[in-house]
């Protein structure tokens, strides 16, 4: 376990080393609610509220796919993850180290989220309801983070990227993250519901306000899971199979 | 009697097609210190990854001291600085030894491995700044970590000037002084004239010699005849013609016969002069590899 918590720790340092890293994941859903959020629904405190939701839940995926996605892609690149296998360890410290470290980002790219929430728009939500939100956003960081998985063990570094890229856009659109529930274009909302971000972002809904879930979407969603996790056992067992046995 | 620190047992090992080691035997036991030599490809790498524990086997065993290396405990006692330098460049020198000594039970202090090894000044530096020659003297500190029994190391001084090379010898000599055991691969032949008391030639998957290095020299069989001379005549029984300076070297398996047939020449020369192969020599002529797959060391 402890070490487990070294390899966190030291694969944590790696990526603050890196600022532009943990700027843009903190950065990038802040401006989103300035830019989008203030403006529009602001004033609403149902609105803000739901909006502050849609915006957590698209920083959730842009961590998780980034972090994973490309940052394993590019650590399986590196020498040093071969020689990280020589030391008196199995895989499993390192593994579970880096989940540790790509939840504590997720987490730390929701704080200038919910700052500006807070402060800026009419957004509210009771302290229990915040609790289950933060429950909720462990729940939904994993599809995404299998997701992130199977594009990090499946693609070499380059292509991880631009796939982590060309997934996030259309998901996060077509999952109706950038409107309010039922707000969405029509074509929007009728592809919805088949899009892991929709039930996703339909949880966290339920957790800040009390949104009734769509049976559909949450059956998507299980599906999701089941799929990204299959796709992801198979590229890291593809991964182990090609570079250590 | 405990078992060897490390031993292949009928080795063998395939990528693809290819094969890279090929009913590989081999055994290194406490304060030995090992020179594996071989040209490009000839399964150097492969066989540092099985006793690493990086890759299995096809067939044959391999162990450490009885245990196979790909379970965790097997590798308490190994040290490994691989090939390709291994660091990664947002760590602080200081941080990556951290790191590396959290995975070991009774570890060299910080402080005392980087003195060892030059580091000291450079404990605060992020490794992606370190020069090539820094990083790779760190890469290999880091083998002697968790105070190990046995240490590989895949070509550990390949980009160093000849006074950090120098330097990094006597930290693996005091490790050897100290009881340590270590398999040692090196594209510089002199290194592992300078390092290792035994050799072991590899060359497409199979070990061509095991001796100590006299015994390699030897079992070449060559000589080296030098003369000061303008042009070489034809010789039958002539290997290999290398001019240095003024100086020819004539490689021979009959220096006796060689030498007569130059007399009988009639073509001039002067300073005579007849010698045991170097390891080089030696090497090229038991692979049959080309000259251009080693670097005599510039020094």
């Amino acid at each position: 376990m402890s070490l487990v918590l070294t390899h966190a720790r030291y694969q944590f340092l790696e990526v603050v080393r890196v600022p532009i890293a943990v700027i843009g994941s903190m950065l990038f859903p802040a401006l989103s609610m300035i830019f989008f959020v203030v403006p529009n629904a602001g004033g609403d405190p149902v609105g803000a509220t739901y909006a502050t939701a849609s915006t957590v839940t698209f920083a959730v995926m842009m961590t998780c796919l980034f972090q994973y996605g490309a940052g394993i892609a590019e650590d399986r690149a590196q020498p040093f993850e071969p020689y990280t296998r020589t030391l008196p360890a199995g895989p499993f410290p390192r593994f579970a180290g880096r989940l540790l470290t790509g939840l504590l980002t997720t987490l730390l790219s929701m704080v200038p989220i919910v700052a500006v929430a807070a402060t800026l728009t009419e957004a509210t939500t009771t302290p229990p309801r915040l609790l289950l939100a933060a429950g909720t956003l462990v729940v939904v960081s994993v599809p995404f983070t299998l997701m992130g998985l199977a594009i990090g063990y499946t693609l070499p570094s380059k292509a991880a990227l631009a796939v982590a890229q060309v997934v996030f856009f259309p998901f996060a659109f077509g999952g109706g993250l950038m409107s309010a529930p039922g707000q969405a274009p029509g074509f929007v909302e009728a592809v919805a519901p088949f899009l892991p971000t929709r039930g996703s972002v339909e949880l966290m809904w339920a957790a800040v306000a009390g949104y009734p879930v769509d049976p559909l979407a949450m059956a998507m969603l299980a599906v999701w899971i089941v799929a990204t996790a299959a796709l992801a056992v198979w590229g890291y067992r593809r991964d182990e199979g090609r570079r250590y046995t | 009697m405990s078992p060897p620190l490390a031993q292949a047992i009928e080795v063998t090992r395939r990528y693809g097609d290819v094969l890279a080691l090929d009913r590989v035997s081999l055994e290194v036991g406490p304060g030995e210190l090992v020179g594996l030599l071989g040209p490009n490809g000839a399964g150097k790498s492969t066989l540092i990854n099985l006793f690493t524990g990086l890759r299995k086997p096809y067939s044959g065993r391999v162990m450490l001291s009885g245990l196979d290396p790909r379970t965790p405990m097997a590798r308490r006692h190994i040290g490994v600085a691989p090939q390709e330098t291994a660091l990664p460049g947002s760590l602080r020198v200081g941080e990556c030894v951290d790191f590396v000594r959290a995975h070991f039970p009774d570890p060299l202090p910080t402080g005392e491995l980087l003195e060892r090894f030059g580091l000291a000044t450079l404990r605060r530096r992020q490794t992606g700044g370190l020069s090539g020659g820094q990083r790779r003297r760190l890469s290999v500190a880091l083998a002697f970590v968790g105070r190990p029994k046995l240490v590989f190391l895949d070509e550990p001084t390949t980009g160093l000037d000849v006074g950090a090379r120098h330097e990094l010898w006597d930290a693996v000599r005091a490790f050897h002084a100290e009881g340590g055991t270590m398999l040692l691969t090196s594209h510089y032949l002199e290194e592992v004239e300078a390092l290792a008391k035994r050799v072991v030639v590899l060359g497409r998957g199979r070990i061509l010699a095991d001796d100590d290095l006299d015994g390699v020299r030897r079992m070449a069989g060559l000589r080296r005849v030098s003369v000061t001379m303008r042009a070489v005549p034809p010789l039958p029984g002539l290997l290999k013609s290398s001019a240095e300076g003024d100086r020819t070297h004539l490689l021979t398996a009959d220096a006796d016969r060689l030498v007569r047939d130059l007399v009988m020449s009639g073509a001039e020369f002067r300073d005579l002069e007849v010698r045991q192969t170097s390891l080089e020599e030696a090497f090229l002529t038991i692979t049959g590899a080309e000259s251009g797959d080693l670097v005599p060391a510039a020094s």
